[in-house]
């Protein structure tokens, strides 16, 4: 938990209480961003079937936390995965989340959407290509099976919580979580057909530029409801929050600049994602100094790697390990170094002479990529025994838009002739589906 | 002289563009067009409103060539475009009266040859 522990007497606190409401709604709103965010960095015949993975997710991934999610990450089991205590929310109620002056009920909505943004998030390994009914049955159970897993080690008395790791808004589950499990996903879904053929160009960085400031935005209360109070750990995150993605998105000018000689639209937006998570671990834990520091060498693995993918076979198509993985990475192992006492109340970094903290920071960033990894290799090649994966290359060809959801993005009605409700045609209607 | 014109799926422009490019045929335009070539409607449903599509996304191809030019211009596009469902495209292939390049007012094979620079 990032907070400190308020209170265990069993009174909940009518400022946190409002605080972490608003919290809330700014985290889900988070999700269609990404949305806009993922759809705006595809081609345009792809527009809606990228945003609707992030809708499904907003439908799905709830389900699946009311159902049980939240209890294998929350409820105390072991030291691995949760307990069964609150399966379909039984005795989530008004009372006090453990640790905090809020209501368990409004506790549960609030990591409930960490947990649908963060499956939302994997989607952008598998843009353009996967099935929209193979998508859903995946992100439900890689919501079950890998987020719930590591939010549990790290927030809800797991290991690596109990040997003293630090992860204040979610290096683990959300970040290194989401990135490597796309890394997985894109090994396993493979490669577009198009891909390494064709230029394969982001048909709107407007949605792209818009999606990433509304997820700048949710992020305040992302960082800043990761407290879950309104005292000093969310303060200084929120603060964080603005300083560190501000830093990351001017050396990006830079590495722009020295690149290409020309600072990029596309970039900016990628700039203020990457920001936005590495500070996400790190955010209640580190100086606001130190958040700088940490927001402008954040953007240096990502860059890096965001410029070498591409001429590799990996179609990890929307940078989901580069983004989310090394900077999550990065954040994590950032704490190890530079939290400080002082400012934080829990623990002192290695530069401030706790080199212990490292240790268990670095922990963290060898067991929770690989966990996500291999959970999400086998959730995929399991589902693949089912149903496929993939559409047909002729649908990909079509674009899934019309292929999937039989709407396109941008209809103009040219050419759209009226089926009348009554008209017999529905059996002729499944047959011309393409 | 022929004008080739070719209407081909919008995913297969680039397959053409690179068979073109094999075949050294240098100068063309393309457009983007709506068409209906007897392929099978697809089927949209927004809210309560369904409809058929009858008009599918298409790329026009336009390419003046001189007479010896006119067939390799044809296998050029039909192995770039075709996937083997309704809905490849047709090629037209029309006389050509008169071609001018502007810039010099050079005519017809001066025309449609490439020059350097």
């Amino acid at each position: 938990m990032g907070g400190p522990a308020l209170s265990l007497a069993g009174q909940t606190n009518a400022g946190d209480t409002a605080w972490m409401l608003a919290a809330t709604a700014l985290v889900l709103m988070m999700t269609p961003a990404l949305g806009l965010f993922y759809a705006g960095l595809v081609r345009g015949k792809n527009t809606l079937n990228t945003f609707m993975m992030s809708v499904g997710a907003l439908g799905v991934v709830t389900v699946a936390w009311a159902l049980i999610g939240y209890s294998l990450a929350f409820d105390k089991g072991n030291g691995f995965i949760g307990g069964l205590k609150y399966v379909a929310l039984r005795g989530v109620t008004f009372e006090p989340r453990p640790g905090t002056a809020i209501p368990q009920l409004l506790f549960m909505s609030f990591e409930a959407t960490f947990c649908i943004l963060t499956a939302a998030l994997v989607s952008g390994a598998v843009v353009e290509r996967m099935r929209f009914g193979s998508f859903l049955v995946f992100t439900t159970l890689w919501s079950v099976f890998v987020y719930a897993v590591l939010a549990h080690w790290v927030w809800g008395g797991g290991w690596l919580q109990q040997h003293g790791t630090l992860d204040f808004a979610g290096g683990v589950p959300v970040e290194m979580g989401s990135g490597f499990s796309a890394f997985a996903a894109a090994t396993v879904v493979r490669a577009r057909k198009d891909f390494g053929r064709q230029a394969l160009l982001p048909h709107n960085a407007v949605y792209a530029l818009l999606g990433a400031g509304l997820l700048w935005f949710g992020w305040f209360g992302f960082n800043g409801g990761s407290g879950y109070s309104t005292g000093h750990p969310s303060v200084l995150a929120f603060t964080n929050t603005l300083l560190a993605p501000a830093c990351t998105l001017v050396v990006w000018f830079v590495l722009d600049l020295l690149r290409g000689g020309r600072v990029t639209a596309i970039g900016a937006a990628t700039a203020i994602i990457v920001g936005c998570v590495g500070i996400t671990p790190a955010a209640g834990f580190v100086s606001p100094t130190w958040a700088m520091l940490l927001g402008a060498i954040a953007a240096l693995p990502s860059y890096a790697f965001i410029q070498w993918r591409p001429r590799t076979r990996l179609d990890e198509t929307l940078d989901v390990l580069a983004a989310h993985g090394f900077a999550g990475l990065t954040g994590i192992l950032f704490i190890g170094f530079f939290a400080q006492l002082s400012w934080n109340g829990r623990a002192n970094g290695l530069l401030y002479g706790h080199p212990g903290q490292l240790g268990w920071q670095a922990l963290a960033a060898v067991a929770a990529p690989a966990y996500a990894f291999v959970g999400t290799y086998v959730i995929l090649r399991l589902i693949e025994l089912v149903m496929p994966l993939r559409v047909t290359e002729r649908e990909e060809a079509l674009g899934l838009d019309v292929a999937q959801h039989g709407e396109e993005a941008y209809a103009t009605g040219e050419g759209a002739i009226l089926v009348v409700p009554e008209a017999t045609i529905e059996a002729e209607l499944a047959v011309a589906q393409l | 002289m022929k004008l080739v014109i070719g209407i081909v799926r919008p995913e297969k422009a680039n397959d053409v563009l690179e068979a073109l490019y094999r075949a050294d045929v240098r100068g063309y335009s393309i457009s983007r067009i709506q068409g209906h070539g007897g392929e099978l409607d697809r089927v949209e449903t927004y809210r309560g409103t369904t409809v058929k599509m009858g008009l599918a996304e298409k790329v026009r191809f336009e390419i003046a060539v001189s007479d010896p030019f006119v067939q390799p211009t044809i296998d050029a596009l039909c192995a770039g475009a075709r996937t083997g469902e309704v809905g490849d495209g047709k090629i037209f292939v029309v006389p050509l009266e008169r071609v001018i390049r502007i810039r010099t007012g050079d005519i017809d094979l001066g025309a449609v040859t490439p020059r350097g620079a």
